[in-house]
């Protein structure tokens, strides 16, 4: 692995640093203020703050966190679904990590463990679909959570259940896109941002050109990157270039894994088991075609279909702010409840809870001195 | 949202549709419906116990002939 | 034993508790003290500090990579008294089991449990077994409590940190919890981690009686090494700075946490202590650290400095983070 090792050496990654700190320093100067870029993904969000890039940079760049966490995005309404399908008996709520301790109206699916129900991690739906195989009495309703980089492999797991004849498998699914969320972004007067850092494995899913709108239509440079510290820096590194030099393009900084195109494959699979819907999110309301949901076709495998549950109406916690914190309009420590009555033992949000929440990492991470 | 690692295959198994593959001496079966074909050697990035897409090692030389290129301007001032 | 699982009347008191001790527990854990079979283990122990810990083991799957209940329930407790300069020397072992498990598992973890005491040099010498219905609690909890005693002239404690000592660990960080969430079911890691569990009174005691210079040691168990640090620096008022490159992490483990989504500095470790040594004697304790079979691996880490009790980590990149204290547990990040 000795090519890929170079992604990860320090050595390099120093390098870089002192380019894009001279770079970002001379462009502060001619803008008479710092630049702003936002990540749009909370992979990014987290491997910034780990590698300390946030608070080395601050002097000349101001980066914000976007709506990147598909847990944090994830409105109360949906979380409150998914506790009321944990109360359904015999059912197996079956998860990723992260949506277990975000708080919904009334509780999380933490709490809703502690009260009995039978609530299970696992690392790849395909699991979820073996164990609900393998215990034919239970019915394993899958959360599917995530952008375009998880919904394939949902996909693919619910065609899996249907060709071993696994009935007692459905998915309800939170599935959001990635672009539709972005529009949203550059049209708020508010936010001066001056450019995107791209997600990697999202737009591995979706292609490079299915970003090309933001050169296009709101004439911002944007860059897709991976996730080591070098890459980030890459990133960094051109779209400063281009602030400097005037230029707006949507650059591929991750071309040893993503293409133009995307996975075609992937995408295949998307469009032969979801639609696309209007969904809502969190801080931004119902964003038009940004979300999917299983056809009709497969209705045997949707959740919703196969269950009633009855959800109360949504109470939105006093003095959150993850829906401005979602749309970069604050930083968390702009955010009165931050580190106070907020922290990630007794979370008021998600992006407290989630580990790529963006309050989360920040708390963790980038709380010195702030 | 994209947490995922590039792997190599160590173990091919077309009938199923897996492979296995090791990151970082760890190794993991996964599906390999989404990339087709796979060969002993590849590099595939894994999430969610499926490979999303093939990791391109020429691709990942050229990036790196290009931070050398960006590291070695004679004059730290200048930008591009 | 007539039973191949056990059964309520197992926690009864009466005839079949008596088989149980006679046949499964004396079987293994048979010792002086131990085989009156009287209501409390009595025994002098002369002058000097003694040292009391107690702690409850309720790991699951009891069974795991590197280790299983019983072993842990041995080496947890130990480790606290040899961290706190003392040489372990008995134990108490309460047992709350639920009906339905099989004689031989109780068997294995018992007969384990035997294995690491003669390791630590330490005797069960008291002990209780309840059976509680199915359902009651998941297969099997064990308590043990241990006692021992500080040697003269080893003085350990916040009140001895000082600006300017070094931390040390004894190796790589975040094996046993790495090992411990591979195993549990739905993560199908096909290479297994093994848990590090092993009793520390040897090299921990070498360093304790040898070098005056030895000013603190904790054992790195829940919450990792970066929870302990920040603890020590709250309690002793100091800051402390961690080095990212310095501190070692098993690659198959480091490879398992970016799989994951967990951060190894976070997990916790059951063989792993970290020691606060002052600086000239720094090289010396790193050296007989590395002469013992669990100190292979040991790295001088970081450095106290003076400060309010806050901790830092420099990064790789030469940034700094600050560091806290695990919040929740450490879920597996995916999307």
């Amino acid at each position: 692995m000795q090519i890929l090792d170079r992604f990860r050496d320090p050595v390099v990654g120093r390098a870089l640093l002192v380019k894009v700190t001279e770079q970002a320093k001379e462009v502060a100067e001619r803008l008479g203020r710092r630049s702003v870029f936002m990540e749009v993904c909370g992979t990014h969000t987290v491997a910034i703050s780990k590698a300390g890039l946030r608070s080395l940079l601050s002097e000349y760049i101001d980066l914000r966190s976007g709506p990147g966490c598909p847990v944090c995005v994830t409105d109360y309404g949906d979380i409150d679904r998914m506790v009321a399908f944990a109360r359904t008996p015999g059912v197996t709520l079956g998860t990723f990590g992260d949506m277990i301790r975000v708080p919904g109206s009334f509780a999380s699916l933490e709490k809703e463990m502690a009260a009995g129900a039978d609530v299970r991690i696992f690392y790849s739906p395909a699991d979820a679909v073996e164990y609900a195989r393998t215990h034919p009495d239970r019915h394993v309703v899958f959360l599917g959570v995530g952008f375009e980089t998880t919904a394939p492999g949902i996909a693919l797991s619910i065609l899996q259940a249907k060709a071993q004849g696994v009935t007692n498998f459905s998915v309800l699914t939170s599935h959001k896109l990635v672009p539709p969320a972005m529009h949203a972004i550059p049209a708020d007067p508010e936010l001066r941002l001056d450019g995107f850092i791209l997600p990697g494995h999202a737009t591995a899913i979706v292609g490079r050109n299915a970003f090309q709108f933001v050169a296009d239509q709101y004439n911002l440079p944007a860059v897709v990157t991976g996730f080591e510290t070098t890459d980030i820096l890459d990133c960094l590194h051109n779209l400063l270039d281009q602030l400097f030099q005037g230029q707006v393009r949507v650059d591929n900084g991750y071309s040893r894994v993503v293409k133009d195109e995307g996975n075609v494959r992937a995408q295949a699979l998307m469009e032969q088991l979801f639609e696309v819907a209007d969904v809502s999110w969190r801080g931004f309301g119902v964003i038009p075609a940004s979300g999917m949901v299983i056809r009709p076709e497969f209705a045997d495998f949707n959740a919703e279909k196969r269950f009633t549950v009855n959800i109360p109406e949504p109470r939105i916690p006093k003095g959150c702010r993850c829906g401005d914190l979602l749309k970069g309009k604050i930083n968390p420590h702009e955010c009165r409840l931050f580190g106070t009555a907020c922290t990630p033992v007794n979370p008021i949000g998600p992006c407290m809870v989630s580990s790529e929440g963006a309050c989360a990492a920040y708390y963790q991470y980038d709380r010195r001195g702030q | 949202m994209c947490v995922a690692v590039p792997g190599k295959v160590i173990e091919v198994n077309p009938a199923d549709n897996t492979c296995i593959v090791e990151v970082f001496g760890v190794t993991r079966r996964i599906n390999t419906i989404m990339v087709g074909e796979v060969e002993l050697g590849e590099y595939l990035i894994a999430h969610t116990g499926f490979a999303i897409e093939k990791l391109d090692l020429e691709e990942a030389m050229i990036r790196l002939k290009l931070w050398e290129e960006i590291l070695s301007y004679a004059d730290p001032g200048q930008v591009s | 034993m007539a039973s191949d699982i056990i059964l309520l009347a197992h926690g009864d008191g009466g005839k079949l508790t008596h088989d149980l001790v006679t046949e499964l527990f004396m079987k293994h854990l048979g010792n002086g003290l131990l085989e009156g079979l009287t209501d409390a283990a009595t025994f002098k122990v002369g002058e000097g500090r003694m040292a009391l810990t107690t702690d409850s083991f309720v790991i699951d799957p009891p069974f795991f990579p590197g280790g299983d209940i019983g072993k842990l329930a041995v080496c947890g407790t130990v480790n606290d008294l040899a961290v706190s300069g003392a040489v372990p020397r008995y134990l108490t072992a309460g047992f709350l089991i639920e009906e339905g498990l099989p004689m031989a598992d109780l068997e294995r973890v018992v007969a384990s449990m035997a294995e690491t005491c003669r390791e630590a040099g330490v005797q069960v010498v008291a002990g209780d077994t309840k059976v509680v219905p199915r359902g009651g609690l998941d297969r099997i909890f064990i308590n043990t409590t241990g006692f021992g005693l500080i040697p003269d002239g080893v003085d350990l404690g916040y009140h001895r940190i000082a600006p300017g000592d070094m931390v040390l660990v004894n190796g790589n960080m975040g094996d046993h919890g790495m090992a411990v969430l591979t195993a549990r079911e739905g993560f199908g890691f096909e290479q297994p981690i093994l848990s590090d569990c092993a009793p520390l009174h040897e090299i921990t005691g070498l360093l304790a009686e040898k070098l005056s210079g030895v000013k603190l040691m904790r054992d790195l168990t829940r919450g990792g090494l970066a929870t302990s640090t920040k603890e020590i620096a709250s309690s002793a008022v100091c800051d402390i700075w961690l080095e990212e490159a310095a501190i070692p992490v098993d690659p198959v483990v480091k490879g398992a946490s970016e799989m994951l989504g967990v951060d190894p500095f976070y997990m916790a470790n059951e063989g792993k202590f970290l020691a606060i040594v002052a600086p000239e004697q720094a090289d010396e304790a790193l050296r007989m650290m590395r002469e013992h079979r669990y100190g292979r691996n040991a790295r001088v880490v970081g450095e106290v400095r003076t400060g309010k009790g806050d901790c830092y980590l420099k990064t790789a990149l030469g940034g700094t983070k600050y560091l806290d204290m695990l919040a929740g547990a450490p879920l597996p990040r995916i999307c």
